[in-house]
């Protein structure tokens, strides 16, 4: 009663208060429009960054390729920047090496403790085991660096005696140590969507565990498998820091593995940290060497993208 | 006749039986050989690490002599460091995430969208590098600074983010959604108001997961200039800086053996920080998955 009241001898203000929700609500309505623009702006930064990257990188290296043949720079074997030596085979070398070594290590270690984890262990210790395991891939690669440097190499020594200090041994096999949590831990994810219909069909016949992981879980997980493989070959292709510590700084195209490398990623840090002048022919070259780094993963990547695309089998 | 066969197939089960075991085995050792290392680096940088590591070493500037040395600097600058990528990368990584999620119509922009950001997640560190000293450092005009530092990092990890908010905002049910629709909330309301909150968590733990792996990434910063020898604090988002990974890496290089155990005690206290991020972001997954 009190209310009607109120409201009848106000009949302006309530005029009023129509207005001025209505008012509030074309204001709403507006922000509502704006959201989802500024939300996108957002979402283009992203692509903001992959366009920065390119043109970053194609803008510096075509600066570069002004001064240097970039026919030389991709055929020429001798890399020694300081003199005006640009030969990128040295350093692609070193890159592949380490890369090698590492694939080495990972893809047989990783994919058997997939494996493991997948298919043998029960649940408990899947459960200690996997996260511990994905600790490695979370340890700085700084820390790996000094850990190949001032432990891997000199046990490596007393089996090799003639093995340096630096050496692309130590370094790629560290590399290997630090992907193998993506191999294992992808692989894994791989072998699990296998559905168990298949497992138990092959139980049926007779088969063993064995059998049934080698003829039935790797053929049905291959493309997964396949594509974290090649996810991992690329992160060790672009691994910066234990390179740079660990296998040294000589520019070398050779398949020698206790041998003094320098990588891709590794010649980057030592230009960066050295005083090269802005605008000079080495300040340039960082962005050629990152380019055809770039090239490298990125080819890595889309291929592991399409394999697990392409060949995803459908149950 | 038939036990003859028989008795062969029972050979040819025991073989096959004792070769899965053998098998079983090799593949646990497998598994082993990786928990062996991580166990051993850890053992290794503790003895090696621990000696050097006091109040003194974490509270001191680095100096000339190993005895003096510190890590004051490195760790204050990646903690500044840490909030300047956190408020970028959060930021631009959370509204992305939400755009995707709940804006996005489904067009060849948004599918480029999110491919580029896959392929982003797999570009290497370094190459990011090039991108700050190009842009932040030079046509920005920032220098070598801590800013530089940040902006770079935080589009590091920017996919990162991205993939770990997408993933919270869909884990959240879509009866959520309905409700607050079918209340007579927006759009945005909906959002702000039961997505966002329900997502939190998820996005704190992968925010904190990015951020961990920023701490202890070293290739980037050293191309975007972080210093080495640092004696003062930063005090400005253009004050010079340096990180701990950086610390270490300096330490590394030298050749006298005592720095090897600066370096190592650097790498405890790095290690340290971590486990504390990481712990963090285990406890929010905890907490909150019990409520859902």
């Amino acid at each position: 009663m009190d209310k009607l009241l109120r409201s009848e001898g106000t009949e302006f203000n309530v005029q009023q208060l129509i207005e001025e929700k209505k008012r509030k609500k074309s204001i709403a309505k507006r922000f509502e429009k704006i959201i989802p623009v500024f939300l996108f702006l957002c979402a283009s930064v992203s692509v903001l960054t992959t366009v920065g990257i390119l043109f970053t990188l194609l803008r510096e290296s075509i600066g570069f390729f002004s001064e240097v043949n970039i026919f030389q720079f991709y055929t020429s074997t001798n890399w020694s920047p300081w003199t005006g030596e640009f030969g990128v085979a040295p350093l692609i070398g070193g890159t592949l090496l380490i890369t090698l070594i590492a694939t080495f290590v990972a893809v047989p270690l990783g994919l058997m403790a997939a494996i493991f984890l997948s298919e043998y262990a029960n649940d408990r210790v899947r459960r200690i085991i996997k996260p511990v395991l994905e600790i490695l891939a979370g340890i700085p690669t700084v820390v790996y660096g000094f850990f190949a440097l001032t432990f891997v190499t000199p046990i490596l020594q007393s089996f090799i005696p003639d093995l340096g200090i630096f050496n692309a041994l130590s370094a790629g096999l560290v590399v290997g140590v630090m992907i193998i949590p993506m191999v294992a831990s992808l692989s894994e994810d791989a072998m699990n969507s296998v559905p168990n219909s298949l497992r138990e069909g092959a139980y049926g016949l007779g088969a063993t565990r064995l059998e049934v992981v080698m003829k039935v879980v790797l053929p049905a997980a291959f493309s997964g498998i396949v594509a974290s493989i090649v996810l991992a070959i690329s992160r060790a292709i672009g691994e910066t820091m234990i390179v740079t510590i660990a296998a040294g700084a000589t520019p070398n195209l050779t398949f020698d593995p206790t041998q003094s490398i320098q990588s891709m990623t590794a010649f980057i840090v030592q230009a960066a940290t050295g005083d090269t002048t802005f605008g000079s022919t080495i300040y340039y070259s960082l962005y050629a060497v990152g380019i055809t780094l770039f090239v490298f993963t990125l080819l890595m990547n889309l291929l592991s993208q399409y394999i697990s695309r392409k060949f995803r089998e459908e149950y | 006749m038939l036990g003859r066969n028989e008795e062969a197939m029972q050979q040819q089960v025991k073989g096959r039986v004792w070769l899965n075991k053998l098998m079983m085995a090799v593949f646990f050792s497998a598994t082993l050989i990786g928990l062996i290392f991580l166990g051993l680096l850890i053992y290794r940088v503790l003895t090696q690490g621990i000696g050097y590591l006091s109040w003194d070493y974490i509270t001191s500037f680095p100096a000339p002599y190993p005895e003096e040395a510190g890590i004051w600097a490195g760790l204050i600058g990646s903690i500044m460091l840490m909030v300047i990528i956190a408020v970028f990368a959060v930021t631009i990584g959370i509204c992305t995430a939400i755009y995707l999620e709940e804006y996005a119509p489904k067009n060849k922009l948004t599918g480029f969208i999110r491919v580029n950001i896959q392929n982003l997640a797999g570009v290497p560190s370094i190459v990011f590098g090039l991108l700050g000293l190009t842009f932040f450092v030079y046509m920005f005009g920032i220098g070598y600074r801590l800013l530089a530092g940040g902006l770079t990092m935080a589009l590091l990890i920017l996919p990162v983010i991205v993939v770990a908010a997408q993933e919270a905002v869909r884990s959240v049910p879509n009866e959520l959604r309905e409700a607050s629709l079918g209340m007579g909330a927006s759009k945005w309301q909906t959002i702000a108001r039961i997505i966002l909150p329900a997502a939190l968590p998820g996005m704190l733990t992968g925010t904190i997961i990015a951020l961990s792996r920023a701490i202890g990434e070293t290739a980037p910063l050293i191309i975007v200039g972080a210093a080495t020898a640092i004696y003062t604090l930063p005090d400005s988002l253009i004050s010079k800086y340096t990180v701990m990974p950086i610390q270490i890496y300096n330490w590394t290089g030298r050749p006298q053996e005592e720095w090897q155990h600066v370096a190592a005690a650097g790498i405890v206290v790095l290690l340290i920080v971590l486990m504390m991020m990481n712990a963090i972001a285990v406890g929010i997954r905890n907490k909150f998955q019990k409520r859902l």
